[in-house]
Parts: structure tokens; C-alpha cells; sequence
């Protein structure tokens, strides 16, 4: 059974659509007790980084989030659901993240210097390059891939192995993907990107065998 | 022509980047009849969806959401109340909520902005316009030319030229695509982020996959 996180703040909708097209078996939960027995979670996201994390605060969402992703347990976090896995953002002043990934989250590259730059918020089919790892519970890729962005803000992984994916930015390097054990972020859409999106989703729970 | 669910799904097996559902009457009859729409189509469409039309609550945006949106477009009410798009950027976030602007063409100079499908004057001008509702918070502008849309004689290529120079949110050019020479023209002619059809394809003028090999081989970067 996969978990996904409702805190008023995702466009859980969609998610659920995927999975329910994949064939998986999920629920929609905000509580708190459930979700410190959950089995896999999905932490979906739109929005501000401070301000999702004072959502999951006031729902008293962290701790449980927190521990079961320590304990092993497969966490998946989209978009801003990703940047909430760092130990600290900067969007709307210095946020403390879940620290499931250590890194930080930062604005953008801006190029305002570049003759064709792309603007942010980056928002649009873009391609990723998926970078191949060792390791039996690794996120298989297929190379490159096109997806769908909505954000002005980024991961930047203290470690650089767990970088999974990246994209170009105006000349920069950009996190796309993080996978850190059992705790893996897509930046991008996946629910919103075409079946290799949905490939993606599959993915991950075939990886931690949450789906057949 | 085929019910909206069938002809977003068939687009999106055809390789659609986007959907733009529109109840461009929704606002003349204070009617939401586009949730079922939406909720059929959402169910095997896993491209970003945006819906518009007669949207003027907090709560008509949470259940057009809560039916499969990923985004909702604002044309009317956010005339009548510009700080509507700001409560609606704060709550849902920018990158949700998207202004749609009907332009026509004034007399002398520059656009003003209409609703109700092109009924209905404003007497608000397009380009201040678009850098307030930017201010307020929109992620993303929709922009209309009543003038061209339905015509299939290309776009208002100054229009979209003078929104796009305005502000630094993705714009999206509608109204007047005839063949795929007018997208290749408008991407050449203009910044824009993207471009929506909708006679090219209803009518079968020209299919998705052709239209994409079309706009790939004069060099713009299209997802395949």
C-alpha cells in the first residue's frame, strides 16, 4: 500500500491518477498515526518551500515522515516534495527541510547575461539526463528523458552520488533527480509527464517492490 | 467532433504537451458544468492540464483542482477583482494559476481587454494589464487575439511580441493558427514560450506528430 501525503498542499489528484493507472494500490492520508506505519510515501508538493514545510509542521507530519523514511521505508518526493527532503531551503527566508538528503535548496541560475536564457520560474518540457549507479536498489534509467518542470528553486546534494538526474540551466548544472537509499526526489512532474513520467513512478516502486 | 474526454485522450496519445480546457460561455451563464469534463478526461491523461471558464471562488479553483487540474485560467473575475489573483497566487501557489486575456485591437493604438468569449468591453489595456496580474502573483499568461481566433489567418504577432517583451512569466500565444506555417512564423517572430490550438487539430487540419515534425525541422525545440 502506497501513502500519499496529503497536506493541503499537492496536486495529490494527478498523483493518485498515475498510480491508479500503474495498477498500484494507494491511499490519500493526512494522519499522522497512519502515516508512522506507512509502507511507502509519497510526498507530493506544490507551492513554497517554508510554507509546505509549516503545512506538514501544523499537521505534525514531520517526525512521523521523518522516521519511517529513516527506518527504510521507500519515500518519494515530487517537486517541492523533493526540495523538502534537503536540510534547508532559501525560498521566502532560511527554512529547515526533513534533512533526509543533505544538501540545500537554491534558487536558479539566471541568464540574464545569456542571449536565449530560460526564465525562471522554468516551466516546460525539458530533457534530463539520468546518471547510471551501481547497486541493486538503484533507480534504473533509460539515459535521457523529457519531462515537465514547474519550479524557481533546486536541490543541490551535499554528496554528489546522490545526484540521479540533472538538467542545464542557463549554463549550469541543476539536480533534476536525488536518490539517497531508499529516499528518492523527482523534481520534475512525473504525473504530468507523458508515459515516460509514468515509467518513471513504475520505477520506483518496482525498485523498493511496491508493485508487481 | 468526438466528446472532450475522447479528443484529449486521442491528443494525448498523439503526443499533446498540454491540455486547455475552456468553457468559454461558463461566465455568460454563471454555469460549472466543466468539472465531469475535466474528471473524464483526467483519468488517462497524464499531461499538465489547465482549465478556465466561470472560475470565481478559492472553492471553484479547489474543485476544479480536486477534478484532475494542474492549472486554472482566470479572465473575468480577475477584471472585476485583480486582487482575486493574488489571494489565488498565494494560496495555490503561482505556477497554478494562469491569466487568460481576450485582446482585440483598439482603433488607434495597442489592445483592451475583453471577456465573455470577446463580448464584453473592459476598457482595461492589455499591456498594463499583463505586468499587474504579474504583479499579483500569476505564473503564466494566456493571451487571446479576438481579432484573429477562428479566422485561421495566423496570429497577432504584435500582440504577442508586446506581452512577451512585458513580462518575464511564460506566455502562451491563441488564436488564428491555420497551418503550421503560422506556428513556425510566430516562433520565429516572437519570444513566445508556447502556443495553443485548437481549429488545427479539431479539424484535422494538421496532426500533432506532423505539426511537432514540422516545427522540429525548422530548428525549434519541440518534445518529440
Amino acid at each position: 500500500m502506497i501513502t500519499v501525503i496529503d497536506y493541503g498542499r499537492g496536486n495529490i489528484f494527478s498523483i493518485g491518477q498515475a498510480l491508479k493507472h500503474l495498477g498500484a494500490e494507494y491511499e490519500i492520508c493526512s494522519d499522522a498515526a497512519r502515516i508512522a506505519d506507512a509502507e511507502c510515501l509519497i510526498l507530493p508538493g506544490v507551492g513554497a518551500f517554508g510554507d509546505t514545510m509549516s503545512e506538514l509542521h501544523q499537521r505534525k507530519l514531520v517526525e512521523p515522515i521523518r522516521s519511517r523514511a529513516q527506518g527504510g521505508v521507500p519515500l518519494l518526493g515530487i517537486c517541492v516534495g523533493m526540495q523538502l527532503l534537503a536540510s534547508e531551503g532559501e525560498e521566502f527566508g532560511k527554512h529547515q527541510g526533513l534533512g533526509l538528503v543533505p544538501g540545500q535548496v537554491n534558487r536558479l541560475p539566471a541568464g540574464d547575461s545569456l542571449a536565449k536564457p530560460v526564465r525562471v520560474p522554468n516551466v516546460g518540457w525539458r530533457r534530463v539526463t539520468f546518471h547510471p549507479r551501481g547497486g541493486d536498489q538503484t533507480i534504473i534509467s533509460k539515459g535521457d528523458a523529457m519531462v515537465y518542470f514547474v519550479h524557481s528553486f533546486a536541490l543541490d546534494p551535499d554528496d554528489p552520488d546522490d545526484v540521479l538526474a540533472s538538467i542545464e540551466i542557463n549554463g549550469q548544472k541543476v539536480t533534476a533527480a536525488v536518490q539517497r537509499d531508499n529516499v528518492v526526489g523527482y523534481q520534475f512532474h512525473p504525473e504530468n509527464s507523458g508515459e515516460v513520467g509514468l515509467d518513471l513512478i513504475w520505477q520506483f516502486l518496482k525498485t523498493f517492490r511496491q508493485i508487481q | 467532433m468526438g466528446s472532450p474526454g475522447e479528443l484529449t485522450r486521442q491528443y494525448y496519445q498523439q503526443g499533446i504537451d498540454e491540455i486547455i480546457f475552456m468553457d468559454v460561455v461558463a461566465s455568460l451563464y454563471g454555469r460549472n458544468n466543466i468539472l465531469s469534463v475535466v474528471e473524464d478526461a483526467a483519468r488517462d491523461v497524464f499531461v499538465p492540464m489547465t482549465v478556465g471558464g466561470g472560475i470565481r471562488s478559492i472553492d471553484d479553483i479547489v474543485a476544479v483542482l480536486r477534478s484532475g487540474a494542474d492549472k486554472v485560467a482566470i479572465n473575468t473575475e480577475a477584471i472585476k477583482r485583480p486582487q482575486f489573483l493574488r489571494v489565488a497566487s498565494e494560496t495555490f501557489g503561482g505556477q497554478c494559476i494562469v491569466l487568460s486575456i481576450e485582446a482585440k485591437r483598439r482603433d488607434g493604438e495597442g489592445w483592451e481587454a475583453f471577456t465573455d468569449n470577446g463580448r464584453e468591453r473592459t476598457g482595461v489595456d492589455v499591456l498594463d494589464w499583463v505586468r499587474e496580474a504579474e504583479d499579483l502573483g500569476v505564473g503564466e499568461i494566456q493571451v487571446t487575439s479576438v481579432d484573429q481566433e477562428g479566422t485561421r489567418k495566423g496570429f497577432d504577432l504584435e500582440l504577442v511580441k508586446q506581452v512577451r517583451d512585458r513580462v518575464t512569466v511564460p506566455v502562451v500565444a491563441c488564436g488564428g493558427a491555420g497551418k503550421p506555417d503560422h506556428l513556425s512564423e510566430l516562433f520565429t517572430a516572437t519570444d513566445v514560450d508556447a502556443v495553443g490550438c485548437a481549429s488545427l487539430f479539431h479539424y484535422d487540419i494538421c496532426p500533432i506528430p506532423e505539426l511537432k515534425k514540422v516545427l522540429a525541422n525548422g530548428g525549434q525545440a519541440v518534445r518529440l
